[in-house]
């Protein structure tokens, strides 16, 4: 074996050649980590800096922009915060004394390459970063997109990424309470896997990744480490170690990490008794980057610094570097900093568990990360260089020169379905379409029921968590993003986005209160890229102010295109809400002896709409508009209405517009229903249009006055739009036609099963 | 009356058995993986999840757990038992219980709502049911579908060992639709779907699977 690069060789011979920019760092920033260091760094900070200056761990592309989020966080907004941007995951205040934390996180790239190993380790890592606030994790989410649903590649992605979300999640024991499956060819060789969890904790147990207190150890705790996941950092092993790959079989283990549920969850249980014993300062996960992340963010955040000795680390491999042991991102594991008098205690949970925790070092005075390798000195970083401090580019914006071209090619010109039968024939088509058809083949892959508090789950427009069992408090979560929307007007389709996600939390019966979001889009060094990048974080910003909820975290995944072609801007939304009493939630489904209402206005709007997509393959015009004070009218009523009683049953107006939410209805609640459209609007323009701000709603038959009082009384749009009639098996929409459940069942049902079966 | 609830590292249900049980009025007792007696309960459930990751074959390393050799013990002499999806593999294995569960015919993990009917209601788990009453709880399994050798299944069917029967579907493959079988003396019940996820319609699809829970605490109280 060559020499171990030490501080001291670093700092002997200056002019080594090192593979920095195979390692993804450009000229100038390997200058000024030379610049930090005043020598070159060593093989092990090599691969520190450059996983943490990596667009993922960095965010340089993104960051300039994050001057949005804050200068649209009002006082009110911030109030409601425990922990904002920057923390693992956000927290806010639910009332009662109950915190809740919640998270979106990309795991696109990995998911292409080995999709059910890809999509697993993404529930994995969001779990572990709720765990790192100190909470109990309890409930998961997938959006996701795909390709071409009939394209031959989907088959291979799309059931490998259902097993994974559905393999860990369901091993791990945690409800999957919802998400989306999308379709669109733009996500052909790039599709996205973006994972969300919710967990909760009381508001005093909030723990923060900090390593304060000099004297304090620092114990890594859960699996192994080993090679998975290395990716990038094998160049250096490679470079520096040529003729030293046999033996250990390092270059046959894939990039792509592998993930345990089993472990996990012992895991997590092992973090909740450790926190239910006060025997933890800091802690933190160990994601993306690693150990390198974990000690160098812990460490950053704290008021000391930090001493390591590397070669305590339990591997799992022969023969690993330090650059390795510092990179790996072996899934399941922790990172915990312990009050000396407590390192027994810990231990002892921990032996409980059957979890390996070993000491690798301690806070110390200063402010320098130092690691060692038997002995040896092989890191001394200022940490914050590291973690906090890295490149930030503001990178060139240009609004894309077909933009104009693109709003220009209206849908106005494209054949409208005329007539009784022509309308029919649309509405099945629609249903049966891959984007509306009915997604239980994906979801009854998932454990909805698991811990015993869901009380809303897929097929609901929201999931719903009851948290508090004595007095029924509980939480609410949609995520949503019409990515054709955002294409068409990157600023109004993310509003149309955060729109849709807090109409799909009131229609619950529950109060939007936070969000959150992941950001999937092309690559920031196309201009284009950054202006549609630019336009979505501003106006979920504005959008969010304007609604008075904060934008509590988030991620950002750049890079998702195929050659020189991005994805459609991909900015998924996640908000949530809470609830009193779950016992008030509002089911989507129909029931007997209900009037059905339609809240909101129906205009002629088309651009990016699924009828357009669906029977014409057509996108471009302008989206829908977005009114977010009705948005908010709208919430406020639903949230009156579900605590007062007068809600039955709630669906959101969205993709398909009322056509689809009237046939998911019915289906949902095995109830037939008669419509009368409206006499002054186009028959075709109420079915299918997706304007904004519209639910569909269901109001026991006595209440039906009280209800439209409600609104009449604040100025909400209402329309009386039909009836259920649980005698008839059908949903008869007058002048359209009428439509046998049984017909509407096999037509929503059978599209997925016939896909990938 | 104490009931036991056993937790096994990848124990995931456990928390809804015991909740389960303080529904039906009664104490749930958390019992460790690591246990060697039973302290002092009256009837034990072996809840579902992924005991030891599922690793080697559901239910094959928990089987060897230091409590369920008191399990075993207590069951041959007439206590009352329930095994819950992993529960039921873990029985099985154990030897209480006849029969292997295999891979889902459709090579999936199935979670759905599952119209099942009773058919035997003499165990001390099914009581308050009728005979051929139908009650629909949630499924939710990769590895659900029930085997045993023909004349093992000739016997279930003939002495009424069957308790409970798919309707409306075989949702994985199993064997004569069987859902949950009980021991010759049948006292010791197993089935894959979960009665403890239908205990309220708030949180479950029903509340039919609570009176299971409480023909457990008639049937102990009675005795």
């Amino acid at each position: 074996m060559t020499q171990l690069d030490t501080v001291a060789h670093a700092a002997e011979t200056p002019d080594t050649e090192q593979p920095f920019r195979e390692l993804g760092l450009k000229d100038d920033e390997y200058a000024r980590i030379r610049e930090i260091l005043g020598r070159r760094p060593t093989d092990a900070e090599l691969a520190m800096y450059s996983v943490m200056w990596s667009e993922h761990c960095s965010y340089k592309s993104s960051k300039v922009h994050w001057k949005h989020w804050s200068a649209n966080t009002t006082p009110e907004m911030k109030a409601k915060m425990l922990a904002g941007i920057g923390e693992n995951a956000g927290v806010v205040d639910i009332g009662d004394g109950w915190a809740a934390t919640f998270k979106l996180e990309s795991h696109n790239h990995p998911s292409y390459v080995e999709p059910y190993q890809g999509a697993a380790t993404g529930v994995g890592g969001i779990v572990r970063d709720i765990m790192a606030m100190g909470a109990r994790p309890l409930a998961v989410m997938d959006p996701l997109r795909f390709g071409a649903a009939d394209h031959p590649d989907t088959r291979r992605v799309l059931p490998g990424v259902v097993a994974g979300v559905g393999g860990y999640g369901n091993c791990l024991g945690l409800p999957n309470i919802g998400g989306e499956v999308v379709f669109d060819p733009s996500y052909q060789g790039n599709p996205l896997v973006n994972a969300l969890c919710v967990g909760a904790m009381r508001a005093e147990d909030l723990h923060l990744a900090h390593a304060s207190g000099t004297g304090n150890k620092v114990i890594l705790f859960g699996a192994r480490t080993g090679l998975d996941g290395i990716g990038g950092v094998s160049v250096l092993a490679s470079d520096t170690f040529s003729g030293d790959e046999g033996g250990s079989g390092r270059k046959k283990l894939p990039s792509v990490q592998v993930g345990d549920p089993f472990t996990e969850k012992v895991l997590i249980e092992c973090c909740l008794e450790l926190f239910a014993e006060k025997i933890v300062v800091g802690i933190q996960d160990l994601g993306g980057a690693g150990l390198s992340c974990a000690t160098s963010e812990l460490a950053s955040a704290g008021d000391g610094g930090m001493r390591v000795e590397l070669d305590k680390v339990p591997l799992r491999a022969k023969g690993m570097t330090p650059a390795e042991v510092l990179s790996s991102e072996s899934q399941e594991r922790m990172c915990a900093v312990v009050r000396p008098s407590d390192v027994d205690a810990f231990m002892a949970v921990c032996r409980k568990w059957d979890v390996i925790a070993t000491e690798i070092g301690e806070v110390t005075e200063g402010d320098r990360l130092v690691i060692t390798w038997h002995g040896e000195t092989v890191v001394d970083v200022p940490p914050r260089t590291v973690a906090h401090e890295g490149p930030m580019y503001e990178r060139p914006i240009a609004r894309p020169a077909d933009q104009d071209a693109l709003i220009a090619d209206t849908p106005d010109g494209l054949t409208r379905p005329r007539g009784e039968e022509e309308l029919a024939a649309t509405l099945m088509r629609m249903v049966a379409s891959p984007n509306l058809a009915s997604r239980r083949w994906v979801t009854q892959q998932y454990d909805r029921y698991v811990r015993g508090g869901t009380v809303l789950a897929q097929p609901s427009d929201t999931g719903m968590i009851r948290i508090d069992e004595e007095t029924g408090r509980g939480v609410a979560l949609a995520t949503d993003c019409n990515a054709r929307f955002v294409k068409l007007d990157p600023y109004q389709g993310t509003q149309l986005a955060l729109a849709e996600a807090y109409r799909n939390v009131a229609v619950s019966g529950a109060t939007p209160l936070a969000v959150t979001n992941c950001l999937n889009f092309g690559s920031p060094e196309d201009p284009g890229v950054m202006w549609q990048f630019e336009q979505a974080v501003r106006g979920l910003a504005e959008g969010c102010k304007e609604l008075g909820i904060p934008v509590t975290g988030g991620n950002v995944s750049f890079y998702n295109q195929t050659g020189t072609t991005a994805i459609l801007p991909t900015p998924v939304v996640g908000v949530l809400g809470v609830i009193d009493d779950v016992r008030d939630r509002v089911p989507t489904g129909l029931g007997a002896g209900q009037t059905l209402l339609l809240l909101g206005e129906t205009h002629d709007e088309f651009g990016g709409s699924e009828w357009a997509n669906v029977v014409h393959g057509h996108l471009g015009g302008t989206p829908p508009k977005v009114d977010l004070a009705r948005e908010k009218l709208l919430a406020e009523v639903l949230a009156e209405g579900a605590r007062s009683g007068l809600l039955a049953a709630a669906h959101d107006l969205s993709d398909g517009g009322l056509a689809q939410a009237l046939v998911e209805a019915c289906l949902l609640g095995d109830v037939g229903a008669s419509v009368t459209l409206a006499d002054d609007q186009d028959a075709f323009v109420q079915l299918f249009s997706e304007s904004a701000g519209r639910v569909l709603v269901a109001v026991p038959r006595p209440e039906e006055m009280r209800f439209t009082e409600l609104c009449a009384a604040r100025g909400l749009p209402w329309r009386k739009t039909g009836t259920v009639d649980d005698e008839s098996d059908a949903l008869e929409i007058a002048g359209v036609g009428a439509f046998a459940l049984a017909d509407l069942r096999a037509a929503w049902e059978g599209t997925l099963p016939a896909l990938f079966d | 009356m104490k009931v036991g609830v056993i937790t096994f590292p990848g124990t995931l249900d456990d928390v809804d058995a015991q909740r389960a049980v303080r529904y039906a009025d009664a104490e749930a007792v958390a019992l460790w993986h690591g246990d060697t007696d039973l302290r002092g309960v009256d009837a034990v459930i072996v809840p579902g999840g992924f005991s030891y990751g599922d690793y080697l074959r559901c239910g094959a390393i928990a089987r060897f757990a230091p409590v369920m050799q008191p399990v075993v013990d207590a069951a041959r002499k007439g206590m009352p038992v329930l095994g819950i999806c992993n529960g039921f593999q873990i029985l099985c294995e154990a030897g209480l219980l006849p029969g292997a569960l295999t891979r889902n015919s459709s090579l999936h993990f199935v979670c759905r709502d599952q119209w099942l009917r009773v058919e035997n209601t003499e165990t001390p788990w099914t009581t308050r049911y009728e005979e051929g009453a139908e009650i629909m709880v949630p499924l939710k399994s990769g590895e659900g579908g029930y085997r045993a050798q023909k004349s093992t299944v000739d016997e279930l069917e003939g002495e009424g060992r069957v308790v409970f029967r798919y309707a409306g579907g075989n949702p994985n493959g199993s064997v004569n639709d069987i859902a949950g079988v009980c021991s010759a003396n049948g006292r010791v019940v197993g089935l894959m779907p979960h009665p403890e996820h239908a205990i309220d319609a708030l949180t479950g699809p029903t509340d039919h699977g609570l009176a299971m829970f409480k023909s457990l605490v008639e049937s102990v109280v009675a005795a």
